[in-house]
């Protein structure tokens, strides 16, 4: 994988500022330790832009970096409009890439042709948010989850119909009762749960979660949650799992990405970002949950203001126009991800302290301004 | 509407080897087999059916030819001529029944084709988008912008009156109106994420238009047929009554009802009023069981 | 019962004066569906009193009658195919006997809702203004331009940014969050007594949710009116709630103070639901304890308590006799369950399922 210089990395991303354009994004250099050897997917200064009305373009995904390794589940957070599915999208050019690299197992997907990307796809399933719209409601469940193998003609029909009847009743249906039947005959999670059964079909390496359980009840989304949970343990498989709701994603991730608005805000082990966010937008994300108990104290007003519209994203740090501790460095500079701890890193000017000794490579210090005012328990760590 | 339980059947599936499939799979009773098109719609089948059949094997059934002239001018029903006789003496139930062949044949025929074409096309241009949608939806617009009856009409007048004429015209202008039908369907259906899982999984285009959408627009499709064959019906008949249609001596719905409304049959309304009934009620049948049809499988849809 | 007709008019007794009946008292309630497979019991005996400035969560999951629940309280059901009996008390007037023309008295000015889709819920083709100044108008007599000026407050006490620009715009010009703030500020219009809040943030996004509940506490403590948090998300009615109503299969099956409650969950399947959902607290990939089955057919439910077949302290008198929503011993606190949780020593070893042993990989 290519690591950028590690000497070169922030301050000279800080003084380029890269912004986004037609042609793309001129990339910021990359922190080091950020993709690891062997990883199963890298997502390299991934940009997907949309064209809009009247020549403008929507700016989904911009320069997102990150890589997901062997069996982990990595978690990609944010609200609506951050950019987190099209980025699940563009990695099997779903959405088409505007510019940046993806590499799966050693391929670059991002430069295959039709007929390779067919067959490259066949190891990146993608499970979708709603269950009952990701089957077709005209066939059978058994047409269904045969399909990736109807397709690609593997094994005889016997060889056929005696995988589907595995994978149905692996995900917790009874086949005899369900093979049958059609989509609009099961509740949403037994949808999901078919859905499951057809993207482990053709043996995938990588399943990319587009928010699985967000349509589903809570009680059935634990059954979800624990069925992938099985599955992934099952067939070893890697995740990128895509969720709006930060708790789900917690249970799930090894590590946690967070997204705002296209720009990836923070990346780290999930334990540690949850404990220790150092990006205010994570701060503000954690904040806002409403946890099931009454003596969870709320100390923490929501942050104001609205998630500004794609086509026309503020300038320097996307964050800053509802950032309690914007400065005006925040305006002129795109922050670059930037590592502030083993496996962390942040893209913000000033990012909050984390415990952890700060990473020589955190680009605090070679901020000209003094550290601004920061009304949280730990103080900014600006030396 | 009642609450729909969303809940899972299934038990929790444990790692490994210890599957529980303890999975009950106590599917929701209010499944589609629950819902009924109804008696209605049953019983517009059952008279379209009665009227194809009748049209098919019009010459095996027991009665006398359309061009027979050997009765009476203008008779009341009787057992033995049910319509009465028009007045040339002809027996007006066998001219009803033979007469029919015309019109079904222009209207199923006009709409199979128009479908088979239009279905065809909207689907690509559906899924395809781009500039053969463009092409295509230019085409269509083209075709609906001609006032139908006239171009009819002046077609009909030029060309010849041949029933394979007038099936073709029909279909022509009826292709524009199923395209659409099927195009809009066909780019609803494209949108849904079944359609893009069969993509990642490496279903080619061909594949995905066939099994995935064409399952799915086919109910819309059959069921704006159903009513696309009343009025293709309707249009042979206005073009027969004009005497535009299949020349004299063989009968069609039209050109039987123009010559019970011509002067000398004035005095005799039921020459016109059997053959309009029948057309009436086959119309009535066909509008029926497309609406049904198509609320049918709007419901199901909604249950989605 | 006395109705107090003034001209036509509804009359409504200050529900603060001594003797004067509760703001919302819902006795025995019952509202069914006849459809072709059978009577559908969505809302099966439901009783509860609601006092003004307190704030009621109703949870429940889908299917669970709260959304049929909320709909009763406002009268808003269509009449057809509904089977109903039991009493809607709002200060004193049965809801459910209502003329409709009684009823639109009531809605707006008396009775509220705010709903879950603001999208669907504004009319997409009139503007903003009109739609807030339509309601001042109608049940307040005001004139154009002091209905104009009472908007304008309004926005900007829902924190819409430019409220005075913001009356020309069309909803399709405003953002999910904004469009609820417009949805609130249309129910406060004539200063109702009771907020009905349905599912009130379930399309926003995480943040402005936390943005529009902490809008609606302010506002309802502000205004001392009584709400109603119709919600599937426990997480929303702890910390906003002063009691919680916890609906299953078309009955109340446990309901108190908020804080009584979730300290001393009574009810096996409060419990459960709580258990099912992810915390932040928690580590990594801890196995959640889903519960098992499915929520029960309303058509033919199960005889005893509706929720034994999937609970895990099942005894056999739980699916001969049907539990009686009873007081326990914080006042206030009631639940409907022969064994509640603590109670029996002789507990049900945890289920045998993956919910338990499953890998933590």
């Amino acid at each position: 994988m290519t690591v950028s210089d590690p000497a070169t990395a922030p301050q000279s991303a800080a003084t380029a500022a890269p912004r986004p354009g037609p042609g793309g994004i001129a990339a910021a250099p990359l922190p080091p330790g950020l993709f690891h050897d062997g990883a199963v997917l890298t997502v390299e200064h991934l940009v997907v832009e949309f064209p809009a009305p009247r020549g403008r373009r929507v700016h989904a995904v911009s320069d997102v970096s990150f890589d997901v390794r062997d069996g982990e589940t990595l978690g990609l957070v944010g609200e609506s409009g951050c950019g987190k599915s099209t980025t699940g999208r563009a990695i099997i050019r779903v959405d088409r890439p505007t510019s940046g690299r993806v590499v799966f197992d050693g391929t670059e997907l991002t430069a295959l042709g039709p007929e390779a990307l067919r067959r490259a796809r066949t190891r990146i399933q993608l499970i979708f948010q709603d269950p009952i719209s990701s089957l077709n409601p005209r066939r059978r469940v058994r047409d269904i989850v045969a399909e990736p193998l109807a397709i690609w003609q593997r094994g005889t029909p016997a060889e056929r119909e005696q995988r589907v009847r595995d994978a149905i009743t692996a995900v917790g249906l009874d086949y005899d009762a369900a093979a049958d039947r059609r989509p609009h005959e099961f509740s949403g999670g037994q949808c999901q749960r078919i859905s499951i059964a057809r993207a482990l079909m053709l043996d995938p390496k990588v399943v990319i979660c587009d928010e699985p359980v967000s349509a589903l009840d809570v009680s059935v989304q634990a059954q979800i949650l624990n069925l992938l949970e099985d599955m992934k343990a099952r067939y070893g498989l890697t995740l990128l799992f895509i969720a709006h709701d930060l708790a789900v994603v917690r249970n799930i991730s090894d590590r946690v990405a967070v997204m705002y608005l296209g720009r990836l805000c923070e990346l780290g082990p999930s334990d540690d970002v949850y404990a220790r966010p150092a990006h205010p937008y994570t701060v503000a994300l954690l904040a806002s949950i409403p946890e099931p108990d009454p003596a969870a104290a709320r100390n923490v007003t929501p942050i104001a203001g609205d998630i500004p519209s794609p086509i026309d994203p503020p300038s320097g740090c996307r964050f800053r126009t509802r950032c309690p501790f914007a400065q005006q460095r925040c305006t002129d500079e795109v922050p670059p991800l930037t590592a502030i701890g083993p496996e962390r890193f942040v893209a913000c000017h000033f990012p909050l302290a984390t415990s952890g000794p700060r990473s020589s490579a955190g680009s605090a210090g070679s901020s000209p301004e003094p550290a601004p005012p920061i009304q949280v328990d730990t103080p900014p760590t600006a030396p | 509407m009642p609450p729909s339980p969303d809940a899972d059947a299934a038990a929790l599936p444990a790692a490994g080897a210890r599957l529980a499939v303890a999975a009950s799979m106590s599917v929701p009773a209010s499944s589609a087999s629950k819902r009924k098109l109804g008696v209605v719609f049953w019983i517009a089948v059952a008279w379209i059916c009665l009227v194809v059949v009748m049209a098919v094997f019009a010459g095996l059934l027991p009665i006398d030819g359309p061009d027979n002239l050997s009765y009476l001018s203008k008779l009341g029903s009787s057992f033995s001529h049910p319509f009465g006789t028009d007045e040339l003496g002809r027996d007006l139930f066998s001219r009803v029944i033979f007469g029919s062949r015309v019109s079904l044949e222009v209207g199923f025929g006009s709409i199979f084709l128009g479908l088979v074409a239009g279905g065809f096309a909207g689907l690509i241009a559906g899924y395809m988008r781009g500039i053969f949608d463009a092409v295509t939806s230019a085409v269509a617009n083209v075709i609906l912008s001609f006032p139908a009856l006239l171009l009819l009409i002046t077609v009909a007048a030029f060309w010849g009156r041949a029933w394979w004429k007038i099936t073709l015209i029909i279909a022509i202008i009826a292709t524009a109106p199923l395209f659409y039908v099927v195009r809009s369907s066909t780019i609803s259906f494209a949108g849904r994420d079944f359609v893009l899982a069969a993509r990642t999984m490496g279903a080619s285009r061909w594949r995905i238009v066939t099994r995935e959408i064409l399952p799915n627009v086919m109910p819309a499709a059959i069921s704006f047929g159903l009513i696309g064959v009343a009025i293709a019906i309707v249009a042979e008949g206005t073009l027969s009554f004009l005497g535009l249609s299949v020349a004299a001596p063989t009968p069609s719905w039209g050109n039987i009802i123009a010559e019970g409304q011509s002067s000398t049959a004035a005095s005799d309304p039921w020459i016109w009023i059997w053959p309009t009934l029948i057309m009436f009620m086959t119309l009535l049948a066909l509008n029926i069981a497309g609406d049904r049809l198509q609320r049918f499988f709007d419901v199901r849809e909604g249950r989605l | 019962m006395s109705l107090l007709h003034k001209a036509g008019r509804l009359a409504f007794p200050d529900v603060e004066a001594p003797g004067a009946p509760p703001l919302l008292e819902v006795d025995d309630l019952h509202t069914s569906f006849r459809t072709p497979l059978g009577l559908v019991r969505a809302v099966d005996g439901v009783s509860f009193t609601l006092q003004r400035g307190r704030t009621m969560g109703l949870v429940g999951e889908s299917g669970s009658g709260k959304t049929v629940l909320s709909r009763s309280i406002m009268g808003l059901l269509p009449r057809a195919n509904l089977e109903r009996s039991g009493r809607v008390l709002f200060s004193g007037h049965d809801i459910t006997a209502m003329r409709p023309r009684e009823l639109r008295q009531v809605w707006g000015a008396h009775i509220a809702m705010v709903f879950q889709d603001p999208m669907t819920a504004l009319n997409p083709v009139v503007r903003i203004g009109r739609q807030i100044t339509e309601h001042l108008r109608l049940h307040l007599s005001m004139s154009r331009s002091e209905a104009r000026e009472t908007a304008i407050a309004l926005l900007n006490s829902v924190g819409i940014p430019e409220p005075r620009a913001r009356l020309r715009s069309y909803p399709f010009q405003l953002s999910g969050g904004m469009r609820q703030r417009v949805m609130i500020a249309i129910a406060l219009a004539c200063g109702p007594k009771l907020l009905l809040a349905d599912e009130p943030t379930t399309g926003l996004d995480v943040t402005i949710q936390a943005q529009i509940l902490d809008l609606l506490a302010a506002q309802q403590a502000e205004r001392y009116m009584a709400m109603i948090l119709v919600t599937h998300d426990l997480g929303v009615v702890a910390g906003r709630a002063d009691d919680v109503v916890v609906m299953y299969a078309g009955k109340i099956v446990e309901m108190g103070p908020t804080n009584a409650l979730f300290s001393d969950v009574k009810m096996p399947y409060t419990e459960a639901l709580l258990a099912s959902i992810p915390r932040l607290t928690d580590p990594v990939h801890t196995r959640l304890s889903a519960i098992e089955g499915r929520p029960p057919d309303l058509v033919s439910p199960p005889h005893g308590c509706r929720f034994a077949p999937r609970c895990r302290y099942v005894q056999a008198r739980c699916t001969e006799e049907e539990p009686p929503l009873v007081e326990g011993d914080t006042p206030g606190h009631l639940f409907a369950c022969w064994f509640p949780v603590g109670s029996i020593t002789t507990r049900g070893p945890r289920p045998t399922t993956a919910a338990q042993s499953g890998p933590s990989s």
